[in-house]
């Protein structure tokens, strides 16, 4: 019997039947790690601990979470004590860290099984997976396709059926971009939701972990155990955590959904576009109401990202500097010639565009034209978002504009091509808003991603409403064939 | 021509905080390289920082004693800039809102006071300290010092002279160590300044161009500094040249300054808020409960002392002035009688013991009850004033008490007349030409019957008695 493709409860409920053990999991997890070793989904696997923890978890019979000896794949920028974390970039390829993220420790205690960590775009800057040192990771339904970013290894190994979740984390879209792409269901939280300790920074005031999983409820299931406030992570809410999973299953009927009226879809994909419009026939069946909104200043979203992001970026990347840990250049002259010789030799190129423009962005005489005038940009997003969450409950929206592309295909010559698959999901985090991509059909055997976005920490609305699709569709059960990755 | 200086400082206090501003790490001075480092400090990847509130009550204590404004929102900065000791390449500090805006302080220059207004107050963390001089070929990192908490208390331009400077930095240390918001000790780096100063010509209102001197750590250093600046910029000046706008060191060996680094490397630090920060907020009850726990100032204490002890408003002023001195002062008090006695004691010979050591009470082995002893003994005659100067120099070294070393030593007064006549009769006999000669109308002699009595007697004979006695027996 395999376990690929199963999802946790189904896992869960093989676990307790004693149909399989924990270690078998987990090593049948690794193997299908392996086997697809091809697809690159992974920077480093964990196959000792994790055959050792499966063990003890097996010796103590202590099967009390759902998450109980579930292997799960972790993005490769959360720290891991005494595993290789790398951020798939030179800089940190071989940086171990001394201590453990709380989201990790979170799903740990839960009793869950780290397998390995996952590839990603090099500190999660990019759409596509290729920034990686690492190389590219393969989209499981299509060979010479990327996976979608920055979350792409995470998203490509839940996709392959290799774990049945993992975590990712999104700051402009790094989570559920890629869950589209590669046909599963994505969720970004609200910022402050999950604690940032031991997630290694790109933008601070945008970035916020969040599970990738096979269904919704799965995804329920991560999420109750990554939430909470934590004191080590001061900008964590101290708000109370509702049991996502139990709300799960209510109906939507009278459900406001806003459609945005500034998205003007017409210039999408007609395909893109007809998916779209069966999955809003689908919510109106099952009771939704919809209601086009407008929210003005939406369209300055990707300009406004691309001053914070790159702003924020530039800074907490200055601690990679050759001196205390990461890479360090051979044969430098003197202080500065380590860090000019370190950071070159370290960063990619993406990377360094977005430190340079960080740095042109904050630098004096420019910062109140870009960074300062973005954040109050920023601010106006955020209150239109309020205003119309006073009349709806979710915003709906395509994920992205297309559907997984080919390698190199995009952003080789201009970059802003590929910042424009972030149209749709960068203005949640703006507003720090949570939104959730769900699989809803293919287009041209390639999946595409349907976003919904909620109310201020209203993830339950969010799993619910994703949910009650999934419970009436099988576009989450579609499984890519991976025959070509041997 | 004649020059007029225009000086203003920009103070670092180091705050007295138990832990660092933004991790559990110990602030303590003098541990082995790198042991007060956390995961925070050292700028790992991944962690994020917290703030110590020890750290902004400290600083509102400081606002709330010079007048000033407190932000009771106040939010962090990044300033960026790349450093080997500042591992995570920004400091994180305060720009926009700071904790406190405003105030004043009052020095006293000569005798004659000023008022020096201050600009703000900001917290911030302290870099590490980078070691060059230890390792062939290598410079070393410690990062110890790195996130200790620094109050940066900026005054505006209104010292004019070195002396002043002087002066505000001494008001400074007061306040901070009274306030117990800093240990003020100058020589491990807790109290420290950067000195603004600029030259023009007397009557102008527009500033001359400044340069600033970093990182002075004593008074001394500071009108040295100071002045060695203003006469360069004269001499720059009156040749006709421009002063150049620079960062320059104080060089104490040559006692000169010079440029630190010149303004083609001018740092743009690009400051943006801290971002893994929330605004700072501080309740109404928390400014409550820092007001009501408001320790004692000086000027507070020196009409205490007055009142309370009855002492001369010149001896509770002199004890009142050093923190140090006030709280030994302080504890002394429990079973003395002669608070006058004490306070003559700790201004007179324990203030010179102290000077001529160059250490603070607390740093000595003088221990309050022993003092206590002491001056108890003196008052009560056990033994004279003279004997308790040999006593104290005795427990200066090697800390014991008082009645140890009277009984020890058998240093206790002779205070029964017919001892003292006895050994007054013997000199009078043996010293027949000196008494003849006194009695002839050389009164100064008299001095010299009292040097033979102390001698005989070790020096415990009590003064009073023996005067009382010689002059009987030599009118005779």
């Amino acid at each position: 019997m395999s376990i690929q493709f199963k999802s946790i409860t189904e896992l869960n409920e093989l676990l307790d039947n004693k149909a399989i053990s924990v270690l078998e999991l987990t090593q049948e997890s690794i193997q299908l790690a392996k086997k697809y070793s091809e697809l690159n989904c992974f920077v480093t696997l964990n196959e000792e601990n994790s055959s050792n923890r499966a063990s003890a978890i097996d010796r103590d019979q202590k099967n009390t979470s759902l998450l109980s000896g579930i292997p799960l794949a972790q993005k490769d920028l959360f720290c891991t004590e005494g595993l290789r974390t790398t951020c798939s970039s030179k800089i940190l390829s071989n940086f171990i860290p001394p201590y453990t993220a709380t989201v990790v420790e979170k799903l740990e205690d839960a009793g869950s099984i780290t397998i390995g960590k996952t590839n990603m775009d090099e500190f999660a800057m990019g759409s596509s997976n290729e920034t990686s040192f690492f190389g590219s990771v393969h989209n499981p339904w299509k060979k010479g396709f990327v996976p979608g970013g920055s979350s792409g290894g995470s998203a490509a190994a839940v996709a392959a059926g290799i774990v049945p979740a993992a975590t990712g984390t999104d700051t402009g879209g790094s989570i559920r971009q890629p869950a589209a792409h590669c046909g599963i269901t994505g969720l970004k939280p609200t910022y402050g939701r999950i604690s940032r300790w031991g997630m290694i920074a790109f933008a601070s005031s945008l970035d916020q972990a969040g599970p990738l999983a096979r269904s919704a409820e799965d995804c329920a299931i991560l999420l109750n155990s990554m939430s909470g406030y934590d004191s080590k992570d001061t900008t964590s809410l101290n708000s109370d955590v509702p049991n996502f999973l139990e709300n799960i299953n209510q109906s939507i009927k009278g459900k406001k959904i806003g459609i945005i009226k500034e998205f003007d879809l017409s210039d999408l994909d007609t395909e893109v576009q007809k998916r779209f419009d069966e999955s809003k026939k689908a919510y109106e069946n099952l009771g939704a109401e919809f209601i086009e909104v407008s929210l003005p200043n939406i369209s300055a979203s990707v300009p406004t990202y691309y001053s914070i992001a790159p702003a924020e970026c530039s800074s907490n990347l200055s601690r990679y500097d050759g001196v205390r840990f990461g890479h360090r250049a051979e044969n430098t002259d003197d202080l500065n010639d380590l860090y000019i010789k370190s950071r070159s030799e370290g960063f990619g190129d993406e990377v360094k565009r977005r430190i340079l423009i960080g740095t042109y962005a904050l630098s004096a005489g420019y910062y109140d034209a870009y960074y300062k005038k973005a954040q109050q940009v920023r601010r106006l997003i955020k209150n239109d978002f309020d205003q119309v969450f006073k009349s709806i409950d979710l915003l709906m929206t395509p994920t992205s504009p297309y559907t997984a592309f080919k390698f190199e295909s995009k952003g080789t010559q201009n970059p802003v091509e590929l910042y424009l698959e972030d149209l749709f999901t960068i203005s949640s985090n703006l507003a720090g808003l949570p939104a959730i991509s769900i699989p809803h059909g293919q287009v041209n055997s390639l999946p595409v991603g349907l976003q919904l976005i909620g109310n201020f920490l209203r993830e339950d609305e969010l799993l619910n409403a994703a949910h009650v699709f999934q419970q009436n569709s099988d576009f989450h059960h579609a499984k890519p064939n991976l025959e070509n990755f041997k | 021509m004649s020059w007029e200086t225009v000086i203003g400082l920009e103070t670092h206090v180091q705050l007295s905080t138990k832990t660092k501003l933004f991790s559990r790490a110990s602030t303590a001075f003098g541990a082995s390289p790198n042991t007060n480092v956390n995961l925070i400090d050292c700028g790992l990847p991944g962690v994020l920082p917290s703030v110590n509130k020890e750290a902004f009550y400290k600083a509102i204590r400081f606002g709330m004693a010079i007048g000033a404004h407190i932000n009771q929102t106040s939010i962090f900065d990044r300033k960026n800039y790349f450093y080997a000791d500042l591992p995570k390449g920004y400091q994180i500090t305060q720009m926009d809102l700071p904790i406190v805006l405003g105030g004043s302080i009052e020095i006293l220059n000569e005798n004659s006071s000023k008022t020096i207004n201050i600009t703000r107050a900001h917290l911030e963390e302290d870099a590490g300290k980078s070691i060059h001089d230890e390792f062939e070929g290598f410079s070393a990192i410690d990062l110890n010092r790195a996130g200790t908490p620094l109050l940066e208390i900026v005054s505006e331009p209104e010292i004019s002279s070195a002396k002043e400077a002087v002066a505000y930095m001494k008001a400074m240390h007061q306040l901070v160590t009274y306030l117990d918001v800093s240990d003020g000790n100058m020589a491990q780096g807790s109290l420290r300044c950067d000195a603004n100063v600029s030259i023009r010509k007397s009557g102008d209102s527009e500033l001359g161009i400044r340069t600033e001197i970093k990182n002075i750590n004593s008074f001394k250093f500071i009108e040295k500094a100071i002045n060695f600046e203003i006469k360069r910029q004269i001499k720059v000046l009156e040749s006709g040249e421009k002063v150049t706008q620079e960062t320059r060191l104080y060089d104490s060996a040559k006692d000169e300054t010079r440029p630190m680094r010149s303004k083609e490397f001018a740092n743009d630090y690009r400051y943006f808020p801290e971002p893994d920060l929330l605004p700072v907020v501080i309740s109404n009850e928390e400014m409550q409960k820092i007001k009501d726990e408001f320790p004692e100032l000086p000027n507070e204490k020196e009409t205490r002392y007055q009142n309370e002890y009855g002492l001369s408003s010149y001896d509770a002023q002199i004890i009142a002035s050093s923190k140090s001195m006030a709280d030994f002062f302080e504890s002394s008090l429990t079973g003395v009688k002669n608070y006058s006695l004490l306070a003559n004691w700790l201004i007179g010979e324990i203030s010179a013991y102290l000077n001529k050591e160059l250490i603070e009470i607390h740093e000595s082995k003088l221990s309050s009850e022993n003092i206590a002893m002491l001056i108890n003994r003196i008052d009560d005659q056990t033994i004279s004033g003279k004997i308790g100067k040999s006593i104290f120099e005795e427990m200066c070294i090697n800390g014991s008490s008082p009645d140890q070393i009277i009984e020890s030593k058998g240093l206790k007064q002779i205070t029964d007349d017919d001892s003292i006549e006895k050994v007054v009769d013997e000199v009078i006999e043996n010293n027949s030409e000196q008494v003849q000669g006194f009695k002839s109308g050389k009164e100064k002699l008299f001095g010299f019957f009292v040097g033979q009595v102390m001698k005989k007697t070790q020096g415990k004979a009590n003064p009073q008695t023996v005067n009382k006695i010689l002059k009987e027996k030599l009118a005779k």
